[in-house]
C-alpha cells in the first residue's frame, strides 16, 4: 500500500497550520476512526506514548480529555471541547496541559473525492508566538534526537555498509 | 546490487549536505512550508546567492524540489526523501505523518469488517 503524503503548511508570522492528507478510505469510515475513542487511541499521538482517553464526549459541547504516558512515566495531558461535529466538518478547541491557555481551534473537513477522504485540518492559535512555540517544542526535540541518531547511524557504519 | 548503491549515495549525499549547519537551518524552515531562495536567505548573514549555493546542495541530495509558480520558483521539502535519511528534524511533522499511517491501518481494518 502505498504512503499518501501529508502535507503541512506554517506560513512564518501566522498563527495557522494546516494539514492536508488523503487516506483511502470512505468518508465515514475516516469520521468513525476519528470521533470512536477506542479507535482514536490506536492510531492519534506519538507511537511511543501509551494513550488514555479519559473523557471523549463526541457531541456539539461536549468535552474530551487524553494523556499520553512516556515509557519514564511523564505524562502529557490534552484537552478541548467539541464545537461542531458532523462527518464533513469536526470543530473542537485543543489545549496542551503542559501549556495551559494557549488554546488552539481546530477546524477539520472530511472531503468525499470518490470513495476515498481527503481531511483538511486547520489550526488557529492565540498568537504567533503560541504557534511558534507549539510548532519549536516539536522540532527542538527532534532535531536533537535525530542528529543523535544521526551519529549512531555513522558511527555503526550502516550507511555504507548496509542497513 | 545497483539499487542499494543508489541508496547508499543518496544516504551519502544527503548526510554531506544536512553537515552544514546553514544547510539544517533551511531544511528545518523549510519544514514550516516552502519558500522561495529570498525568503530563505532573510535570516542569515550571507548573500542571496550563497544561500541558492546551499540549496542546490540540497536539490541534488533530493532533499528539496523547486516548482515554478508564475515568477516564484519556491523551495519545497521532499519528505519521502527526508524520511529515509533517518526520520530527523520535523517531529511536529512526522509526528502528524505516524499517527496518520497507523489511522491508514486502522481505516484497513474497518474496511476488512465490513
Amino acid at each position: 500500500m502505498s504512503t499518501n503524503p501529508t502535507h503541512i503548511t506554517a506560513p512564518d508570522g501566522t498563527p495557522f497550520i494546516e494539514i492536508v492528507r488523503e487516506f483511502d478510505a470512505p468518508r465515514n469510515l475516516v469520521f468513525r476512526a476519528s470521533t470512536d475513542p477506542d479507535l482514536v487511541t490506536r492510531w492519534l499521538g506519538p507511537r511511543e506514548l501509551e494513550m488514555r482517553v479519559v473523557e471523549f464526549d463526541v457531541r456539539d459541547g461536549g468535552r474530551y480529555r487524553y494523556v499520553h504516558t512516556a515509557a519514564d512515566g511523564s505524562t502529557y495531558a490534552f484537552r478541548g471541547v467539541f464545537h461542531t461535529v458532523t462527518e464533513p466538518l469536526i470543530i473542537q478547541t485543543f489545549e496542551f496541559e503542559g501549556a495551559p491557555g494557549s488554546v488552539s481551534l481546530e477546524t477539520r473537513t472530511l472531503q468525499d473525492i470518490g470513495g476515498r477522504t481527503r481531511m483538511q485540518q486547520s489550526a488557529v492559535f492565540p498568537s504567533v508566538a503560541a504557534r511558534d512555540h507549539a510548532l519549536a517544542a516539536g522540532m527542538e526535540h527532534g532535531i536533537n534526537d535525530s542528529m543523535d541518531r544521526l551519529a549512531e547511524l555513522l558511527g555503526s557504519g550502516a550507511v555504507r555498509n548496509g542497513r | 546490487m545497483a539499487r542499494a548503491h543508489e541508496d547508499h549515495d543518496r544516504l551519502d549525499r544527503a548526510f554531506a549536505a544536512l553537515a552544514d549547519p546553514v544547510r539544517r537551518a533551511i531544511i528545518a524552515r523549510l519544514s514550516t512550508g516552502p519558500a522561495t531562495v529570498n525568503e530563505l536567505a532573510e535570516p542569515f548573514p550571507i548573500t542571496v546567492q550563497a544561500v541558492s549555493q546551499h540549496v542546490r546542495v540540497l536539490e541534488q541530495a533530493g532533499l528539496v524540489t523547486r516548482t515554478r509558480e508564475a515568477q516564484r520558483r519556491p523551495v519545497h521539502l521532499d519528505p519521502a526523501a527526508l524520511e529515509a535519511v533517518t526520520g530527523w528534524i520535523d517531529t511536529y511533522r512526522l509526528q502528524a505523518e505516524r499517527s496518520y499511517r497507523r489511522l491508514d491501518a486502522v481505516l484497513e481494518t474497518l474496511k476488512e469488517e465490513r
